[in-house]
């Protein structure tokens, strides 16, 4: 009796266990309807990059029949608005990587030394409180960091810098340097806390201080992060808008002196949908292939971001 | 029910030597991390020649002793430690010892191999002399064949030098860390676990290259292999839950243990 009942669990489970790798009912509609609105959320995406996109390229193509290639490659004057009107697009371009080129000069030091001190030096409780004050720059509205450029940070600069006009690029470049710090110092700082800490220690083993180590050791291993990071700043930088629009001046001239007024690829963009410039006129269209050359731009650098991201990686 | 007989003089589980053949002596020493003690008034005499090998359970403090000894236990946060070491009777903890210069007299090979991901072979064996000071070329050279060859990785890498050093085998690794620490040139070499991570025949290529260099160097191994500790020591230490146990030579401790947790440790009673 006993050996029956026990052979009798035994084959019951063995039976329960066969059909726990089958399928029970068919998939729930429920499970479906999940798959199918992920997709549709997904796909979502991707189809409102490619519209942005296709809209640019079709409201481009009219402009360029009638501005050529060259001539918006070739010119060194930008006047669509003008009577004698030319369209080279050099003068946005330089006054663009200008005040991109300030706002890193001032953003990598500050940056990078705020992670190597977060990470590094700091104790963690500090490190808890300082971290995501610094994320705090990054959250004030840019219309605001705009008007701190014109009406605090130029008027302090002129005492100091002689010759320096009230619209000028050095004054949105330092304050844009500003908002992206906690963009570089919070990227470089997790891929410096993601150096493993044997490296550290193989450094103080060798007899290195502590500098050596950081220096030599901790910092070239997380270049990958670090550069990540740089990149990244720099595409927000050129893609900026407010800080320029309100304090670099809108006056589009090729200049590579940075305490003259300026205009940026989007700071003109704003002018001409601000403005009124009728639609459908060339001047309007204009606004769509500068629109176009700054998609490249930022896509170059994106793309590079992605390869060194890559490359970190492997290596 | 007969067991054998105990010897009628008692040996004293922990051997001493004379100042002369000690390169690194502890006194009462004591270790913290927060206020979890990891170390117990350990005192312990390690000869200056031949290898000596440091055995026991996991988180018995044997890492934590071999850290004491070039000052790595004090890089943590929260970790004190009260006592005595010294190095060829000097102390390491003076008021006037630079731990690092202490470090380049007392190298270190860690459980993980770490090469520096961003140096080729050779900027790894130099980091240790670039680190702290500019060297010419032609000494440079002579450095990296000289270390490269005492690891016995010379032949191996002789050809790709400018290769990164994590291009290497995880055993291949390994060596090219012996050679980093030999480099410097130290004194004493502590070794923590540096097989654990390896498969047995680089384990195999490493314990062969302890027997040449027990010769021009004071060498410290954590293990917990024990095997590897009859294998490659002279001496054998013998820690539990921070305290040193036994101290013995090597074919005495694992034929003839002294103490009686020696001997339940090495037959696997616990562990």
């Amino acid at each position: 009796m006993a050996i029956t009942s026990s052979w009798r669990a035994y084959s019951d489970s063995k039976a329960m266990r066969a059909s726990a790798i089958k399928r029970g009912t068919p998939r729930g509609i429920g499970e479906r309807l999940i798959e199918f609105s992920l997709t549709g959320c997904g796909l979502l995406s991707v189809l409102t990059t490619l519209g942005i996109l296709s809209v640019l390229v079709i409201e481009t193509i009219p402009f360029f029949r009638q501005v050529s290639l060259a001539e918006f490659l070739g010119d060194s004057q930008w006047t669509p608005l003008f009577a004698e009107k030319h369209f080279g697009i050099w003068p946005l371009l330089v006054g663009t990587l200008m005040t991109m080129l300030v706002a890193i000069c001032v953003a990598l030091p500050l940056g990078l030394f705020a992670a190597i001190y977060l990470s590094e030096f700091a104790k963690p409780r500090t490190r808890q409180i300082v971290k995501p004050a610094l994320e705090v720059l990054a959250g004030i509205p840019t219309i605001v960091y705009g008007y701190f450029a014109l009406v605090v940070v130029t008027p302090m600069l002129q005492k100091i810098v002689p010759g320096l006009a009230g619209f000028n690029a050095l004054s949105p470049g330092i304050v844009m340097g500003i908002m992206i710090v906690p963009m570089i110092s919070s990227i470089s700082e997790d891929a410096l806390h993601a150096v493993p800490n044997g490296l550290r220690e193989g450094a103080y083993a060798l007899g290195a201080g502590r500098n050596a180590t950081i220096f030599r050791v901790v910092l070239p291993a997380a270049r990958g992060g670090i550069s990540v990071a740089v990149l990244l700043a720099i595409a927000r930088a050129i893609g900026e808008t407010m800080i320029v629009a309100i304090a670099a001046g809108q006056q589009p001239r090729l200049t590579f002196d940075p305490r003259v007024p300026v205009e940026t690829m989007t700071a003109y963009i704003v002018q001409v949908s601000m403005g009124d410039t009728p639609h459908g006129t060339l001047g309007y269209q204009s606004i769509f292939a500068v629109g176009a050359a700054l998609f490249v731009v930022t896509f170059v650098i994106n793309a590079l971001g992605h390869r060194m991201a890559r490359h970190a990686v492997s290596s | 029910m007969s067991r054998p007989r105990k010897p009628t003089i008692e040996l004293p589980p922990v051997v001493s030597f004379p100042d002369d053949q000690t390169k690194v002596r502890a006194r009462g020493l004591n270790a913290w991390f927060g206020d979890k003690q990891v170390l117990f008034d350990v005192s312990i005499d390690v000869p200056s020649q031949g290898v000596t090998a440091i055995i026991g359970p996991s988180g018995c403090g044997k890492s934590t002793f071999v850290r004491c000894v070039n000052r790595m236990h004090e890089l943590v946060e929260s970790a004190r430690l009260s006592g005595e070491v010294s190095l060829d009777g000097e102390s390491v903890y003076g008021a006037d010892v630079d731990p690092v210069l202490l470090r380049r007299r007392v190298g270190m090979v860690f459980q993980k191999p770490n090469p520096f991901p961003t140096m080729s072979i050779r900027d790894n064996v130099l980091a240790g002399l670039k680190l702290t000071k500019t060297l010419d070329k032609s000494t440079a050279e002579q450095n990296v064949e000289q270390a490269l060859s005492q690891a016995a990785l010379w032949n191996e890498v002789r050809d790709r030098l400018d290769e990164p050093g994590g291009s290497l085998s995880g055993g291949q690794q390994q060596r090219l860390c012996i050679a980093r620490a030999l480099a410097v040139q130290p004194d004493v070499l502590l070794m923590d676990e540096p097989c654990s991570a390896l498969d047995p025949i680089a384990t195999a290529h490493i314990e062969d290259l302890l027997h040449t260099l027990k010769e021009h160097y004071t060498i410290v191994i954590v293990t917990h292999n024990m095997q590897q500790a009859a294998r490659v020591s002279d001496m054998t230490a013998f820690f539990l839950s921070g305290e040193l146990i036994e101290f013995s030579p090597t074919s005495e401790t694992f034929t003839a243990p002294r103490h009686q947790r020696t001997e339940e440790y090495i037959t696997g009673k616990f562990g």
